[in-house]
Formats: structure tokens, C-alpha cells, sequence
């Protein structure tokens, strides 16, 4: 097996699935003739026109909306949003549309649809290229959410999106894009939506998480391991459906319950699953839950300090794993 | 400069202490190897000393708590520090003890190892209530009455607010002890601030199996005196005493059986030779080894009486290690006697002083007490005539050997005055019946009776 990074993941995904299915057809800023700003459509253009990989303006709203209109006529869009913070204008034709389709219509307008976001922080982007957006449409009925963590992963799930026939937000980690390599198979694979994966196996503290503070929370984990403390690390790689069984089944085990995320605290994913392992597993519980996540501030700080302080990171994560062993 | 003092590992299967007592408050000097704590295990009674010149800036755990080896028990300032070792006035409590504490007996012997165990010190201070029945091992009686005795090991009120225990319980532990029906006052916590964790409980539950009501700690605790009552606070060794008795009587299915010894014969050697035998080894010749030397032949010949019972095996011990049960000033103390098979008469008599005064001036060491096969307990030195012992737990079996008494006994259709003595066992039936357990008994007696006023003593 190769061994590649999330981008090469991502590209790859893309381009199996638009040679297995003239549907699927590309759309965003600077796709097509530029690769897209972080190369995930490199040379794409070249292999399938410029009908199918479609350099937009400067117009999220608009982008959605043409995505969502291709949809309803039985193609398979993958729009993406150049940086998760410029989704904003979009938001009407996701929540309001997009989301609201299939069921409004009572089935009759599916909207098999994979909207890319590359997102999130620690990569010095300050207030514009670091945001994260998930808690939006985890909150969203209708929409699915995936966030991988690992190019394996990003390659899986991505075929899977673009074959589901909901719509799909593909969250793609910025740092992971070239931070994180894995192997890759070389037949096809899929994986299938809504199914978290337990990337580390442990008997006392469950610590659930995805995207890059995944990372993190296996760097801790190991740092910890040798105190004596043995971490099950849970990587969601979907949000939305949520695979609560995964998750209990760990908690349950373990009875303490770290949940790490770098969006902010407050009615976060980190918030959904802390009320999750309450309602359903509340007499296992043998520690607060807890949540270690990014603080209430507007947006990501550009001063590399504040950025450092804002970001959740395996020091942190290792203090939390301690805190929850020791209680 | 400040450092974390933490309780010292002190030896395999050992996993936890409970502090007895602190022999310093805080803003009291230190010096380097100078003892400052008593800890208890349930194997043996240690003093951490000092490990540094300096003071004692706090204690993070408080007398009769129980924590696991390594949490950090004080805080203390070295000398070298830049804040000296001048205590802030509000960690002085009011009631500051002695400069000098109460002396612990075996401080003078005391010598810090190095390596992973830390500052421990050794050849301290044993209780290892393992078990055994209650009763005192006499034959020095007279001459150690006068001895100097430790000072009794009362652990002082504590100065602080002790913070085990008062937590809520959480779900997962609360759940647990409805599925079980533990009552969590009986459950040493082991988490943050003395909580008790699941694991806590999981332990609990799989330690204590099936009869957690029959618990000696299962009295509410938080009952009051009443007009004609006094309530005396448990000493971490009578709680530890008692927490070996109950996990014995729990677990073991305990049989009793009771034999008739004539040991005329033996009382007629020791009158003959005991003067002699002072003489020349300097000990004073009981019948006590008689009783080890016979029981150890006996346990060779029939080895699932030195035993353990292993759940789905009996697990036989090659070694013969006998324990005597000995009433230290603390409470009971079980020495073991190790290797009893391969000692003479006057081995087993040298031997048996040497641990027994040990064990009155609390100089034992944890080799001491560890690693007992079988226990003997002399009872007849209470004046005794049966008993009904509980075995120490995990063992097979224990004996006690009942007071000597001149008897009207038939011998040969006439009715003769002997000096009889019983031997009363309480064997664990799961690993013997009757049948292996009264041959043991016979082999003995037979033993016993054998000996005469011309049996050779070496």
C-alpha cells in the first residue's frame, strides 16, 4: 500500500468518483484552472473539461444554489467552500434548502450533494482561514456531517458522500491536509457513513474526538500510558448520524468520558455527546464529564500566542486524561 | 525549594498504606532520614523518614486514610529551598504536637534503603494482623511482663480536615453497590479526596464475594453514644484486624476438629531438661516447639493441610512456614517461623524468642510476617482448654494448643492422672475433609506422645 497524505486522499477520492459516474461534476473558486488553493482538484480540469470541474466567482450563495439545482436534476455536485469561514453566505441555501429538500417534498428531491469545507486552526490563518463550523450543521436535520482524520479515512468516507443520496458536509482539516499520512489501498474501498472508529483500545478513560485534535488525543494518550493510564480514543469521523453506540459501549466501559474538539465549548458536538453518555449511560459514570475544547472566543486570534492558548493540544489533553484518572 | 513527598513503594503485592500516624506537624524541622510518618500496610508497619533536610510544609494525607503507593502524602520545603523551612503561621495547627514526637521504638535500627523503594525504612514497627485466632503466645510470660513495651500505636486526631469519604458517590459506584448490595461506609476509597472509585467497588465486591452483610464494619457507623455507651474509634490495626478476620470467615468454609494429647512424657523431659538447656542455649526451653516441630512433621506428611485453596486448584506450598500467633502491644502479630521442618528443637526455641521479643518491642520486619503456609496459636496460655480458631486467610488450616492439664484418664482399665493437652484445628473444607484432616491431627498427637523423658534433644 501507498502511503499518501488526507489530500492526496481526497483528490484520489474525487477522481475514482467522477470516473465511475459522469454525475458527479465539480464547482467552487478556483477548482478548475488553479487545482484548487490547497490542490485537492490538481489537474482535474485536465482529465475531466471544465464542464465538470467548474471554477465559480467569488459567490458561496451562488455556488450552493446552482449545487442544489444540479441536484434536484439528478446530478451529483460537489461544491466547495474555498475556507469553512466563507460558507456564511451560503447559509440560506444549505439550512433553509438544502437541507430541508428531500423532506419537504416528502422524498420526492433528494439531494445526493457533497459540500467540501476545508477548516480549522493552527495553521497561523487568523480570523478568516481558521474557523470552525461544524456545531452549525451538526445542529441541521437533513444534512449529514463527516469530519475523517486520517487519509484512509478522508478517502473512504469521501466515496460514500458523494454516493449518499443526502447531502453531505465534508469537513476536511486544513493541518491535516499534509500533516497526517497513512496508507492507502489500492483496490476501491468505501466506508460507511455513521460509523466512529476506536482508533486506540483502553480500559479507563473513553476520550472522543475527530478531525485534528484526534491526533492529539493519541499523542496524549501515549504520554499517559506510561502513568499507568489506559486511554480509549474514539474518533467519530462522522458527526451527524452519530454513532452512539460506539460511544457508549465505550463509556460504559470505562465510566469517564473526555471529549476534545477545537470548536467552541458552548453547545458543541462536545456539548451533544457529554448529554448523550448522561441520558443513556449515566449509571456507569464514574467521573464529570468532561470537555476540553476551544473557549468562547469570536474567532481564531492571529497572534501566534493567543492562537497556541485558543487551540486544544496534547499537553492539555494528557493534563485532562490525568485530572479524569486521578478523581 | 518545595517537594512532594510520596508514599514509597514497599514491595511486591503491597498496593496501599494507611497512614497511622504523622510524628511531625507541619512547620516542624526535619532532618534528613529523621522518622515521619507511620504507615500501615496490611502486611507490615513502616516509618517513612525524611527524605530531605528541611520541614514539613503540609500533609495531604491524613491520618487513617488509606492511599495507593506513590500518591503524595506531605509537601516539604528542603533546606537549600529559598523560602527556608519557616512554616506560614495558618499551616501551624493549634494544637502543634511535641518537637520531639513520641519515640518509635525501633527508630535507633533504623537504616533508608535506596533504589526503587525510596526512603523506606525497614525492621519497624509490624502489626500484619494476618490473621489467626485471638490469643497470646505466654511461654516468656513472667520475664517480658517487665519488659518495656512499645508505646501503643493510638493515631493522633487528626489536625486537619480529613477529606475521605464525604464525596457523592458517583453513578457507576452507586449503581454497582444496589447490583451488590455493598454498603459503601465499608468501601476504602482510593480517588480523588478519598472517593470511592467503580474500581474500588470492583475490587470490594470481588474480594468480598458473597456475604458483604456479615462484615464486621457493617454496624452504621454514624450512630451516636448512647447514655451507657462509649465509642471508641477504630486504630487502623484493629480495623485491618478486623477486615482479615472477616475475609477468613467469609470466604473459608471452616471446619473444627479437637484432639486429646496425653503428653506426660513431654512434661517430664521438659522438667528434667529445661535447667540444663537454659544452661547451655540460653533459651528457655516451653513446650511450644514440641507442638511447631510435630505440627511440621505432620504438614509434610500430608501437604494439603499447608495449602491454599486457588478457585479451581488447591495450591500446595513446598515450603513449611509456620506462623505464631503473638499478642503485640498493638494486637495481634503473626511471625512466621520460616522453613520450620529443617529446625532442631533448640532452633525452633532460639527462633521462637527471637520473634516473639521482636514482636513485643515492634521490631519486626516485613520478611518477618510474610509468607506463613500455617499457624499455630498457643491459646493454652490463656488458660484454654478449646478453642474454636479462625484460620489465617488463605491458608489451609490452623492449630492451637490448649492449656496442659493433670487429668483422670483410663489407661489399661485403670484410671491414671496424666497431663493432657487438646490440639484444636479449624481446617478450610473446601481443600480437605475430614479424613486427611483427623490423619493430620493423629500424626500429631502421635508425635507428641512419642516424646519421652529419654528422648534426645538437639
Amino acid at each position: 500500500m501507498a502511503v499518501k497524505n488526507v489530500i492526496e486522499a481526497v483528490r484520489e477520492a474525487l477522481r475514482e468518483e467522477m470516473q465511475r459516474d459522469s454525475k458527479v461534476f465539480i464547482l467552487g473558486e478556483d477548482v478548475g484552472r488553479r487545482g484548487g488553493v490547497f490542490l485537492a482538484t490538481h489537474e482535474l480540469i485536465d482529465e475531466f473539461g471544465e464542464s465538470r470541474v467548474i471554477d465559480t466567482p467569488l459567490a458561496e450563495a451562488s455556488i450552493m444554489g446552482i449545487a442544489l439545482g444540479a441536484a434536484f436534476r439528478g446530478m451529483r455536485p460537489i461544491p466547495e467552500v474555498q475556507f469553512s469561514d466563507f460558507i456564511w453566505p451560503a447559509m440560506n441555501q444549505l439550512i433553509g434548502e438544502t437541507a430541508r429538500a428531500c423532506y419537504g417534498t416528502n422524498g420526492a428531491l433528494p439531494v445526493p450533494m457533497t459540500i467540501r469545507v476545508p477548516y480549522g486552526g493552527g495553521i497561523r490563518g487568523g480570523l478568516f482561514h481558521s474557523q470552525n463550523v461544524e456545531t452549525i450543521f451538526f445542529h441541521t436535520p437533513g444534512l449529514k456531517v463527516v469530519a475523517p482524520a486520517t487519509p484512509y479515512d478522508a478517502k473512504g468516507l469521501l466515496k460514500s458522500a458523494i454516493r449518499d443520496n443526502s447531502p453531505v458536509v465534508f469537513l476536511e482539516h486544513k493541518k491535516t491536509y499534509r500533516l497526517v499520512r497513512g496508507e492507502l489501498p489500492e483496490e476501491e474501498y468505501t466506508l460507511p457513513i455513521g460509523q466512529a472508529d476506536i482508533k486506540r483500545a483502553g480500559e479507563n478513560i473513553t476520550v472522543v474526538s475527530y478531525g485534528l485534535m484526534l491526533h492529539y488525543c493519541l499523542e496524549a494518550a501515549e504520554a499517559v500510558a506510561g502513568e499507568g493510564i489506559d486511554v480509549e480514543v474514539v474518533d467519530l469521523r462522522t458527526l451527524k448520524p452519530l454513532d452512539k453506540e460506539t460511544v457508549l459501549n465505550s463509556v460504559k466501559k470505562t465510566g469517564k468520558l473526555l471529549i476534545v474538539h477545537e470548536d467552541n465549548v458552548t453547545g458543541g458536538v462536545g456539548a451533544e455527546i457529554a448529554a448523550l453518555a448522561a441520558d443513556e449511560a449515566f449509571e456507569y459514570l464514574d467521573a464529570p464529564v468532561t470537555r476540553l475544547c476551544g473557549p468562547d472566543v469570536p474567532t481564531m486570534p492571529f497572534a501566534q500566542t493567543l492562537e497556541d492558548e485558543y487551540m486544544p493540544n496534547t499537553d492539555k489533553i494528557a493534563q485532562a486524561l490525568r485530572k479524569q484518572a486521578a478523581y | 525549594m518545595a517537594m512532594i513527598l510520596e508514599l514509597p513503594h514497599v514491595g511486591e503485592s503491597v498496593v496501599e498504606g494507611t497512614i497511622g500516624k504523622w510524628l511531625k506537624q507541619p512547620g516542624d524541622k526535619l532532618t534528613r532520614y529523621e522518622p515521619l510518618v507511620e504507615v500501615i500496610t496490611d502486611k507490615v508497619t513502616m516509618e517513612v523518614p525524611s527524605p530531605v533536610d528541611g520541614s514539613l510544609l503540609k500533609i495531604l494525607a491524613q491520618e487513617g486514610e488509606t492511599v495507593p503507593m506513590g500518591a503524595p502524602i506531605a509537601e516539604l520545603e528542603t533546606a537549600d529551598g529559598s523560602n527556608g523551612s519557616a512554616p506560614t503561621p495558618e499551616s501551624v495547627p493549634t494544637t502543634v504536637a511535641p518537637a520531639e514526637p513520641t519515640p518509635a521504638p525501633a527508630s535507633t535500627q533504623q537504616s533508608a534503603t535506596t533504589g526503587t523503594t525510596g526512603y523506606l525504612v525497614k525492621n519497624i514497627n509490624p502489626v500484619g494482623p494476618t490473621g489467626g485466632g485471638v490469643g497470646t503466645e505466654q511461654e516468656n510470660r513472667g520475664a517480658d511482663q517487665d519488659e518495656p513495651s512499645a508505646p501503643p500505636l493510638q493515631p493522633a486526631p487528626s489536625t486537619s480536615d480529613a477529606p475521605g469519604g464525604s464525596s457523592r458517590p458517583s453513578p457507576a459506584v452507586r449503581r454497582l453497590a444496589k447490583e451488590h448490595g455493598v454498603d459503601l461506609a465499608q468501601v476504602r476509597g482510593t480517588g480523588m479526596g478519598g472517593r470511592i472509585t467503580r474500581d474500588d467497588l470492583i475490587r470490594y465486591v470481588e474480594g468480598k464475594q458473597s456475604t458483604p452483610a456479615t462484615s464486621t464494619q457493617a454496624l452504621p457507623a454514624t450512630v451516636e453514644a448512647g447514655p451507657d455507651e462509649q465509642h471508641v474509634p477504630l486504630t487502623p490495626i484493629r480495623r485491618m484486624i478486623a477486615d482479615a478476620m472477616v475475609r477468613s470467615v467469609t470466604q473459608i468454609p471452616h471446619a473444627w476438629s479437637t484432639v486429646e494429647v496425653d503428653v506426660t512424657g513431654l512434661v517430664a523431659l521438659r522438667t528434667q531438661v529445661r535447667a540444663a538447656f537454659q544452661q547451655s542455649e540460653g533459651v528457655d526451653l516451653t513446650y511450644l516447639p514440641f507442638a511447631i516441630k510435630a505440627v511440621a512433621e505432620a504438614l509434610k506428611k500430608y501437604p494439603t493441610l499447608n495449602a491454599s485453596w486457588g478457585g479451581d486448584k488447591i495450591i500446595l506450598k513446598r515450603r513449611i512456614n509456620v506462623g505464631i500467633a503473638v499478642a503485640a502491644p498493638h494486637g495481634l502479630v503473626v511471625p512466621v517461623i520460616h522453613d520450620a521442618d529443617r529446625l532442631s528443637i533448640t532452633g525452633l526455641a532460639t527462633a521462637l524468642r527471637d520473634l516473639t521479643q521482636r514482636a513485643r518491642q515492634n521490631k519486626l520486619t516485613i520478611e518477618d510476617v510474610q509468607g506463613g503456609t500455617f499457624t499455630l496459636n498457643n491459646t493454652g496460655a490463656l488458660g484454654s482448654i478449646v478453642s474454636y480458631p479462625i484460620i489465617n486467610h488463605p491458608q489451609a488450616a490452623i492449630v492451637t494448643t490448649e492449656a496442659i492439664q493433670k487429668r483422670a484418664v483410663v489407661r489399661d482399665d485403670a484410671i491414671a492422672i496424666r497431663s493432657m493437652m487438646n490440639i484444636c484445628m479449624a481446617f478450610d473444607h473446601r481443600i480437605n475433609d475430614g479424613a486427611e484432616s483427623g490423619a493430620f491431627l493423629q500424626a500429631v498427637k502421635s508425635r507428641l506422645e512419642s516424646i519421652g523423658p529419654d528422648t534426645p534433644i538437639y
